[in-house]
């Protein structure tokens, strides 16, 4: 979508119910058929909630297949997110409202459902045929189960079918449309501004009329059918968060990514080029960095993985600011050429957003099970530096800081962003891009050696990084490669002694860079004896559990990494100050591994590697149970 | 800009070479740096990129922008370079396991995607940095180090493969003749757009006189077609054979034994492959009669060009790139 914000009209009280119930903060759930428009309902009721100002964060879900059969449990597909009147950091725990429009999308997603939730049906999708298909020997809405739950069947398909007759769409396009009709429904129970969804949808089918009109009918249809038939007894409001102020947008952590792409290569005063593969979760990096043409974005995709980063190399060679993106399959693919830029000495940024793994693994799920990988997972000893990105906006930051980091030391640097992030959405606070950081770098134009000879290995004193010069710079020609290289010339050199001496260089490198990033910061209470000690994603599950015991009373304490190579210079001293440590993460203890080997700290683990995020009180619970042993 | 002149000497680098006494890569790199000399680039703008095997450590002896990078990968990496800088001269060096075994992917997509690079593929039929295995072009039945009962590997012909993967310039020239190198040389880099040129490289130390019957005196005489545009296809000591098609094919005869006008005269520049892919079947390795020169050049709109384009179009309909504007753009809200 372009253009300008469907923003909500001022003073747009009309909508509100006044009888409604308020809350400070609601999780609703859309479930169906991965052919049902689950992910297209999520998003369309998530940005109405962003235009009206809440705060939020979403967790999509889908399977791997495109297709999976229709009406299985395989083929379910959800979209959750969490709006709030103030500052959340995850998509929420449990659902207190679950949309399930068909048996299997009930029973895959019943279990998660609130106790006295509200659970919306669509009872048309209920039929033999699909009982089965689910599982369900007996109608559930039918033998008492559901007594538990606040539950409102609705028609959906006889309703759609109804509401789009003469909008002039036939056959299969007929019921297409009831995932607009469900989040009308939600839009009454929970007072959201229609226009937001209106106006998309305008804008989206502005060339199909016909499905224009036909959405908006069922949008419209639901909305009134739950305002004529008092779907239920109170509808609910949760008003507009108090966020710092500011302009924000809605912002999956692909989008941001690419963006902070986009402006890593203002930042650098150089050209973009992004060479890659198509593969899940990384494509859309590659579809909206595709769009950014007259930024003189160059993207190429490329006959496969090998060949995504070998371009990207070329670029770097060229003078270009050179990223290739992929997921950790992908990125093993990469590996020898990774090696080949670090010997190169060439600026290289590689995204791996990380999913289940190890080979296919899960594709459509989170999982933090790359950190070993890209610290160790090359030949030889190849120390990269490595950067996380934590949260959906704030992987705009970190595509710039992986840049800076390429640049300025002439390294490849492994950026990691993982599914959650990757299709998470959350409002981002808009950056002033007057004051985005200065990441450029001086390309050597003149000949550094004696007697105007070009030496590629002469290194700056501070960064140790070799001088960057392109071809097309008269005087400068030379070659670089993957075998060893003087320290001096650059030349091909088999002396034991250099071999020993770039090793150490390189290593030595790296490692400097931890006096060139930021200190890690304590987050709660100082004198606290735990510290959870996180990475990625994982970190809105972990503050939140923070700011819970906190609430109540107890004393704890928390720190995240963005720099997992070189760890931040302050971290050992950071630990020292805690009695006990806590890793949380979504994989078996890798961080954990290195926080022992490199400070001899005993840390603990909390490890999860199930394809879906912490929850909030699985990580409360872990603290407290450390509390009280 | 004016170019200045240049002799071969320009182009050798500091550097000791270091092939095999008697290897044909020597003689290549004689025609490349005489060529380079003449060609009227400014050698700023000339890069070489190479990947793994004997040929591959060319661009040490360029002095030139190069790089000497991994296995097979090298036609990716020019790609990612032509791409970005359509303002400089690529230069692939490749042999036949390079392009043809560990890196078949990207030669055949780096040529139908025809980006300005020139491929110069080594072909010696060997594997020689590993000491002497066979190649995906030995002959079936060669007995080598990793073949002792003989190879059972059916091999690609080169110039085949280029022409079914859409390649708009295709060659082949033989180490020994310098003027034929260089002449193929210029042809390819006056041609716009991915070019492939095999060379037949002689390994004397493990894959000896394999292209015996092009290059002995008394073999090549017999052996060696040359493809000249415009020109009837003869060969042999007077011109005795020729080249028709019949039943399908290009086919040799003798040539008294047909009328002239049967003779196939070569047309590189015809925009079906078909005869261009009929001539590489005259010969399935250097056994026997075998054609060299221009099999195919035919221009199309290059990658880089297509993308300059599209970038140009871009800021003339949307501006040049506004981030401001970018980050607001999926619609925003202002928090007081």
């Amino acid at each position: 979508m372009s253009g300008d914000a469907p923003g909500v009209p001022d003073g747009d009280t009309a909508t509100i119910d006044r009888s409604s119930t308020e809350l400070d903060k609601v999780v609703i759930r859309f479930a169906g058929d991965s052919g049902d428009g689950m992910q297209l309902a999520g998003a369309r009721f998530t940005d109405a909630s962003a235009a009206f100002g809440n705060d939020l964060a979403t967790l999509p879900s889908f399977p791997a297949e495109i297709r999976a059969p229709a009406g299985t449990l395989p083929g379910v597909s959800s979209f959750q997110v969490q709006i709030a009147d103030f500052d959340i950091l995850t998509a929420g725990d449990q659902p207190d409202c679950l949309v399930a429009m068909n048996p299997a999308a009930l029973k895959a997603n019943l279990k998660d459902l609130r106790p006295s939730g509200t659970l919306i049906v669509n009872r048309d999708a209920f039929d033999e045929r699909n009982l089965a298909k689910a599982g369900y020997e007996v109608n559930p809405l039918d033998d008492g189960s559901l007594t538990g739950f606040k539950v409102i069947e609705v028609p959906m398909d006889s309703l759609t079918k109804e509401a789009v007759k003469d909008t002039g769409v036939t056959g299969r396009d007929v019921l297409r449309s009831k995932n607009f009709f469900a989040i009308g429904l939600l839009a009454w129970l929970f007072n959201r501004p229609q226009e937001p969804t209106v106006e998309w949808v305008e804008q989206k089918f502005a060339r199909k009329a016909d499905v224009a009109a036909a959405n908006i009918a069922a949008f419209k249809a639901g909305y009134t059918f739950g305002f004529a038939t008092e779907a239920t007894k109170t509808t609910y409001t949760v008003k507009p968060a108090k966020l710092e102020s500011g302009r924000y947008t809605n912002i999956t952590g692909n989008t941001a990514l690419a963006w902070g792409l986009v402006a890593a290569a203002q930042c650098a005063k150089l050209p973009l080029f992004y060479g890659t593969y198509p593969i899940t979760p990384a494509s859309d990096v590659l579809h909206e960095l595709s769009k950014h043409k007259n930024f003189g974005v160059r993207t190429f995709q490329a006959e496969d993985e090998i060949a995504g980063i070998g371009t990207a190399i070329g670029a770097a060679f060229g003078g270009a600011l050179a990223v290739t993106g992929s997921s950790g399959p992908g990125i093993a693919l990469k590996s020898e050429a990774i090696s080949l830029a670090l010997m190169a000495e060439l600026p290289l940024i590689v995204i791996n957003v990380q999913r289940g793994g190890p080979s296919t693994g899960l594709p459509t799920k989170p999982e933090q099970s790359d950190l070993l990988f890209s610290l160790f997972g090359r030949h030889g000893e190849s120390p990269v530096p490595v950067v996380a990105i934590s949260s959906p906006s704030d992987a705009f930051a970190n595509a710039i800081e992986a840049a800076r980091i390429a640049l300025k030391y002439m390294t490849p640097v492994i950026l990691l962003s993982d599914n959650l992030i990757a299709n998470g959405s959350e409002p981002w606070r808009l950056p002033d891009v007057d004051q985005l950081p200065d990441i450029s770098v001086t390309r050597i134009t003149e000949p550094n050696g004696p007697d105007g000879a070009f030496l590629p290995y002469m290194r700056d004193v501070h960064t140790f990084a070799r001088p960057w010069a392109v071809p097309g710079t008269p005087g400068l020609e030379h070659r670089i490669g993957g075998i060893e290289k003087d320290a001096i010339t650059g030349n091909v050199s088999y002396d034991p002694a250099n071999h020993q001496l770039m090793t150490d260089t390189r290593a030595w490198k790296v490692k400097n860079i931890a006096n060139d990033i930021p200190p890690v910061e304590i987050y709660g209470d100082d004198d606290a004896d735990i510290l959870v000690l996180g990475w990625g994603s994982t970190k809105g599950a972990i503050r939140a559990a923070i700011n819970r015991l906190r609430a109540s009373g107890k004393k704890v304490a928390s720190a995240h990494l963005t720099h997992l190579s070189p760890f931040p210079a302050n971290l050992g001293e950071v630990l020292d100050r805690f009695d006990k440590v806590l890793i949380p993460e979504l994989n078996t203890g890798q961080l954990r591994m290195l926080i022992r080997a490199d400070y001899l700290v005993p840390a603990e683990g909390l490890n999860k590697v199930a394809g879906v995020p912490f929850t909030i009180g699985e990580i409360a619970d872990k603290i407290m149970e450390m509390m009280e042993s | 800009m004016t170019t200045p002149t240049y002799t071969r000497a320009d182009f050798q680098t500091d550097q000791e070479v270091r092939w095999c006494p008697g290897c044909g890569d020597y003689t290549i790199l004689a025609a490349v740096q005489g060529y380079m000399a003449q060609m009227g680039v400014p050698k700023e703008k000339i890069v070489f990129i190479s990947g793994i095997g004997c040929s591959s450590r060319f661009p040490y002896y360029m002095n030139t922008y190069g790089m000497h990078s991994i296995h097979g990968r090298a036609p990716a990496i020019a790609s990612g370079l032509a791409a970005s800088r359509p303002d400089l001269d690529v230069w692939v060096i490749t042999g036949d396991g390079d392009a043809l075994s560990i890196g078949g992917n990207h030669l055949i997509h780096a040529l139908r995607r025809n980006l300005n690079i020139k491929i110069l593929l080594f072909n010696n039929q060997i594997y020689g940095l590993t000491k002497g295995q066979y190649s995906p072009t030995s002959e079936v039945g060669k007995s080598t180090k990793s073949t002792p009962y003989g190879s059972i590997d059916y091999p690609f012909n080169p110039v085949s493969l280029a022409i079914g993967a859409e390649a708009g310039f295709v060659a082949r020239t033989i180490d020994m003749d310098r003027p034929h190198t260089q002449a193929m040389l210029e042809a390819a880099h006056q041609h716009q757009g991915a070019a492939l040129v095999e060379i037949y490289q002689n390994c004397n130390v493990f894959n000896d006189k394999a292209f015996l019957q092009l290059t002995g005196k008394e073999e090549r005489s017999h052996n060696r077609i040359d493809l000249r545009a415009g020109e009837p296809i003869v060969f042999g000591p007077n011109g005795d054979h020729a080249v028709v098609w019949r039943e399908g094919k290009a086919t040799v005869v003798d040539t008294a034994s047909v009328p002239t006008s049967d003779i196939m005269v070569h047309d590189p520049s015809r925009l079906d492959p078909s005869t261009a892919f009929a001539l590489s079947r005259l010969s399935h390795g250097p056994y026997g009669p075998t054609p060299v020169g221009i099999f195919r050049d035919v221009s199309r709109p290059t990658y880089e060009d297509a993308m300059s384009h599209q970038l140009v179009e871009a800021q003339e309909k949307r501006g040049p790139g506004d981030l401001d504007k970018l980050i607001s753009s999926l619609g925003t809200w202002t928090v007081d």
